[in-house]
């Protein structure tokens, strides 16, 4: 019996239905990320674990006990918030005791825990300091402290990392990881950042449209998406709406282009199926006069500076495709400059489409 | 601060404290006029004055009363309406704009007549009748002053926080809400007992003795000494109205302001 169970979650707020029956099982001191678009349901499923709304039908269990219709009061559940939600009332440290006063916790009793999560959290110096005298991360920290202090049966994150700025996200979220796994504190969190998700994560399931789409370790989920929307959704991904030519062979056929690929090996030919390459997959280099074996050949559109890396957009024959290069070796690829592309015939994945079904969401994978 | 911007500020200044200089002067004048200047007997004639002093008891436990009973029926309701009930706010504000609307001497006689035949306890006396009646004249200020205070916090995601600690509601409210909008709350009650402490038309008309019925009889009757009266009773508003900041003010934190809304 998994520690977290989610049965079967429904919830709609009048004709729009936010939720359309997710189940989730998460195992205790385990670290899941709910991910996806404004939208999807992702805060939802968290305020209906927390006890802030009910759903319209489904469970919520821990430890094997039905919480569906407990208060959030009784739940035991600590909470982070996105919005900055210390009382502003309160000392950094009174607002960590909040909770162990309303526990009935003496004073002695109460010190030393908080201390010691103050002290985890970094803000040991910072203990008589008022809200509006902190700054949005420390803030947030002291906001993770107080949930910790009550000593919660699950962690629940929604989106805490989203006001602030880039560096203090990556540090605070590296922290976040830090304590959950030094405290081993089942933990839900929510996110629209892939990055953030893959980052400190032991499994993430992305939603959208009230659904889970997946779910899985962050390494699966951005090796072998399982659906068009994840595909689109993790990471950046090269997606040619194709057709299966010769199954046999493995051969893929997208506007006028055909491709091997190992993972159509075995289809039905006329299948059509989604073939996805990631960006650091494909090699690009000058193109020369003949045409090699599946390769691509187009025109850099865009480069796009990363750091070390550069994203160069390679356009040609109706077909767009994004590949990531190290700078040294982008420089010699100018706007303009012919190249070809290599597609891998073993790093490339597929994913089947209907064959009558509707063109593909989102296509550009600049989106990201 | 520009040059002109102090000769608003002596303007401004000037319209509040002439007319108190010249009430002053006034009221330090012997009863013989064309006698010279000064002396505080009309001070004395006021303080040895039981009526005064029975009056503004009674004027000042009203204002208590009726800052109580406001701040219990209203604070809980608008905290309610900001959390739960957002589309009855423009309700209770058009509401609330009543008593602006309807003059004090319509609202009596209604008054008068709606609870007409209630026990002699409520009706014969002020602590019944006349809170009551100034409760809906507090209204509007008590509204309009606390909601201005619930809108400056984040209702939703402090009271969601404290219940995920474990607080129940009533916890919630006192401890984390009310503290963030004690500033709205005393402002409310600053205004509250200013106007209790100066409504003449309701006690008049509904036959109760308060200190602003004493005022208008002194005016009446005793020239020198009411300028004495008027300038001691606007020192005891202001000197309640300071013990009532005093008793609400608390250092180092800093009440409707949201955490982080730097």
């Amino acid at each position: 019996m998994s520690y977290l169970q989610l049965e079967n979650l429904h919830r709609s707020f009048g004709s729009f239905q936010a939720l359309k029956g997710i189940n989730i099982d998460l195992e205790q001191g385990e670290f899941l990320s709910l991910l996806g678009p404004s939208g999807c349901g992702k805060t939802t499923a968290l305020r209906l674990v927390a006890g802030f709304d009910q759903p319209n039908a489904g469970r919520i269990l821990v430890e094997g006990k039905d919480l569906t219709r407990v208060p959030p009061n009784k739940r035991d559940m600590g909470m982070v918030f996105q919005a900055y939600s210390l009382f502003p009332n309160m000392t950094a440290r009174q607002n960590v005791e909040f909770g162990l006063k309303i526990r009935g916790k003496s004073k002695g009793d109460r010190a030393k825990p908080v201390d010691d999560l103050l002290e985890l959290v970094g803000l040991a110096h910072a203990v008589d300091r008022y809200p509006h005298q902190l700054s949005g991360g420390m803030q947030q920290r002291v906001a993770l402290a107080r949930a910790l202090a009550i000593e919660p049966r699950v962690l629940l994150l929604d989106e805490p990392l989203s006001a602030l700025d880039a560096k203090v996200r990556v540090q605070l979220r590296e922290e976040i990881r830090r304590i959950q796994l030094e405290l081993g504190i089942t933990t839900l969190y929510v996110t629209h950042d892939q990055e953030e998700a893959l980052a400190i994560s032991d499994h993430v399931a992305v939603m959208y449209g009230g659904v889970i789409e997946q779910m899985g370790t962050p390494a699966e989920m951005y090796t072998a998406p399982a659906t068009p929307f994840v595909a689109e959704f993790i990471g950046t991904m090269n997606r040619l709406d194709s057709k299966v030519t010769d199954g046999a062979t493995g051969e893929v056929e997208h506007s006028g282009l055909r491709l091997q690929v190992d993972a159509a090996k075995g289809r039905r030919n006329g299948e059509r199926v989604l073939v996805l390459i990631r960006p650091e997959s494909l090699e690009l280099e000058a193109a020369t006069n003949g045409s090699a074996p599946n390769s691509f050949q187009g025109e850099v559109l865009t480069q796009t500076f990363l750091g070390p890396v550069t994203r160069v957009k390679v356009t040609g024959s109706g077909t767009n495709l994004i590949a990531d290069m190290s700078t040294a070796r982008a420089a010699a690829l100018p706007v303009g400059a012919r190249v070809s592309a290599k597609i891998p015939s073993e790093g490339a994945k597929l994913i089947s489409l209907p064959d009558d079904g509707p063109g593909l969401p989102v296509l550009d994978p600049d989106d990201h | 601060m520009a040059p002109s911007a102090y000769v608003w500020l002596l303007l401004g200044a000037a319209y509040f404290i002439i007319p108190l200089y010249a009430t002053l002067d006034f009221s330090l004048k012997k009863n013989v006029i064309g006698t010279p200047c000064c002396t505080l007997k009309n001070y004395g004639w006021v303080v040895h004055n039981g009526d005064f002093w029975h009056t503004i008891k009674i004027s000042f436990l009203l204002a208590l009363e009726t800052i109580v009973i406001s701040l219990a029926l209203f604070v809980p309701t608008i905290y309610l309406v900001h959390l739960k009930l957002p589309k009855l706010r423009p309700i209770i504000a058009f509401m609330a704009l009543v008593p602006f609307v309807v003059p004090p001497i319509v609202m009596v006689v209604g008054l008068l007549r709606t609870f007409r035949g209630t026990p002699h306890w409520y009706y014969g006396t002020p602590w019944g009748f006349l809170a009551t009646a100034y409760v809906i004249l507090a209204f509007p200020y008590m509204f309009f002053s606390l909601d201005a205070g619930f809108r400056s916090i984040d209702v939703h995601t402090l009271t969601e926080a404290s219940q995920s600690l474990g607080a129940r509601w009533t916890t919630t409210l006192f401890r984390v809400i009310l503290p963030n909008i004690r500033s709205a709350a005393l402002a409310a009650s600053f205004l509250t007992l200013a106007i209790v402490m100066g409504e003449f038309t309701i006690a008049n008309l509904a036959a109760f003795h308060t200190f602003p019925i004493f005022i208008q009889y002194v005016n009446e009757s005793q020239g020198f000494p009411a300028g004495a009266l008027t300038l001691m009773s606007f020192g005891i508003t202001w000197a309640a109205m300071l013990a009532l900041l005093v008793v609400g003010r608390k250092r180092g934190a800093r009440g409707a302001v949201i955490a982080g809304a730097r």
